[in-house]
């Protein structure tokens, strides 16, 4: 222990109780930020991150809470936890994917206290609760200090740069996630995989959403997690799909298409060879949920 | 040196006022700062649920959790539980099912199940075992520990 207080050294704790308040204190851009800590405090034992000489704590941060829809936009407060999401009655109805995706989050504990917005800054190429919010076309507001608080809006897709690597400056806070209310008859199913149904880092994840008409599926999207550096879109997939009704052949088709563009690893969770093959098979499933 | 950080919470229902370095857990902070060794340190990651408390009425991961943010909240650990009454009713059928193993793990899987009871009063067996999922140890035998659970939750097995 001695050791890592000596490494550490924080020189300020701050816990502020608005998002002002926040913004201002990072503004140096020589702060830590912690939401719900479940990531961080892992990373900093491991060595795998240090404390910059502030540590902002920003859980009690009332303007960074809350669901709501204005103007068939729903706006996600980053603050809000993962069992927030699993029991809140308006994402149930414009959004389940976030809901089926909050169910197999982690466990019970890390669910209260593990928040969204924290699961994207922490920016793993596995990270659950980016692929519905990916297929939602979430975009994340960015919150900095400029004499009074300031946003700006980054589309979800174009967030990361690599793992735990983001567009964020150091000055940022991530404040908030909205999304357009999903067009009626959107559909949206997540899957993902690993050797034990709780606490997994999926092997691989996989998200599959559309506007499934009579004639065909509209607005595909396809969303890959933990077979790149970035958890990302699948854009060739999703423009192969488009305006194409479902059969055999054409969910055959996407499964190639999509385990075409996947750039996975082999690591200690699997190898690059079973990752693309478990995309096929995701795929196939996604887009087949009866024989799933 | 570490900054150091001056908190007051409610601690087992008794005001607490003390000073913690601002990156001790709250693990930490029970068991070596307070001397109260009822929650178990094992994993250190949140992967064994061996630390669970119960915070502002949520479990929690006590090792994942800064004692710094305890500013101002309610916690309750395992030695919270029994009152003048003697064992809670959870910690009496835990010991009456024979739900012990090593007993290692149990003062977290205690407060995990006292969360799920109290926060879900139409709680399923499946939603209990799911529930108490990040506190799966390392040996078996947890039927005794569903029993346990079940029978304070009211579910019929």
């Amino acid at each position: 222990m001695a050791q890592t207080i000596a490494e550490t050294g924080i020189s300020e704790y701050a816990a502020p109780t608005t998002l002002a308040e926040a913004a201002e204190l990072m503004a140096d851009g020589n702060a830590t930020v912690v939401a719900g800590g479940t990531d961080l405090m892992v990373q900093i034992e491991a060595g795998r991150r240090h404390y910059k000489d502030r540590l902002v704590n920003i859980r009690r941060v009332a303007d960074m809470r809350g669901i709501e829809i204005v103007d068939d936009t729903v706006r996600i407060g980053a603050l809000t936890t993962v069992t927030e999401v699993l029991n809140d009655p308006l994402l149930a109805e414009v959004a389940p994917v976030l809901r089926e995706t909050a169910n197999r989050f982690a466990s019970s504990q890390l669910r209260n206290m593990a928040t969204l917005g924290g699961n994207i800054c922490n920016a793993s190429p596995a990270g659950d609760t980016i692929i519905p919010m990916l297929l939602l076309d979430a975009e994340v507001a960015l919150t900095s200090w400029q004499g009074a608080p300031r946003s700006r809006y980054v589309p979800l897709a174009d967030f990361f740069t690599g793992p735990s690597k983001t567009v964020i400056e150091d000055t940022e806070i991530l404040s908030e996630i909205r999304f357009a209310k999903p067009k009626p008859g959107f559909e949206a199913r997540f899957r993902k995989s690993g050797p034990r149904p709780a606490l997994e880092i999926s092997t691989v994840s996989a998200g599959f959403g559309a506007v499934v008409g009579a004639d065909g599926l509209s607005g595909v999207r396809v969303a890959l997690g933990a077979v790149a550096p970035v958890p990302y879109r699948a854009r060739k997939t999703e423009a192969f799909l488009e305006g194409k009704a479902l059969s055999a052949e054409v969910v055959e088709e996407a499964a190639g298409i999509a385990a075409g563009e996947v750039t996975p690893i082999d690591d200690v969770r699997s190898t690059a060879w079973y990752r693309t093959h478990l995309v096929r098979i995701f795929v196939r499933r996604l887009l087949n949920p009866e024989t799933a | 040196m570490t900054l150091k950080v001056d908190i007051a919470f409610t601690l087992n229902g008794r005001p607490v006022a003390t000073t913690v370095p601002a990156d001790m857990s709250v693990l930490t902070m029970l068991r070596d700062h307070l001397r109260m060794t009822g929650t178990k340190y094992a994993c250190g990651e949140g992967e064994c649920g061996a630390c669970t408390i119960i915070v502002d009425g949520q479990s929690v991961n006590s090792c994942l959790m800064y004692a710094a943010d305890c500013e101002g909240r309610s916690l309750t650990t395992i030695e919270g539980l029994r009152n003048a009454d003697g064992l809670d009713p959870m910690q009496d059928a835990f010991v009456r099912h024979g739900a012990i193993q090593c007993g290692f793990c149990m003062p977290g899987m205690i407060m995990q199940a006292k969360y799920l009871t109290d926060t879900d009063k139409n709680l399923t067996y499946e939603g209990m075992k799911r529930g108490l999922e990040g506190n799966v140890c390392r040996c078996t035998g947890y039927k005794k520990v569903f029993d346990a659970v079940a029978e304070i939750a009211g579910i019929e097995s």
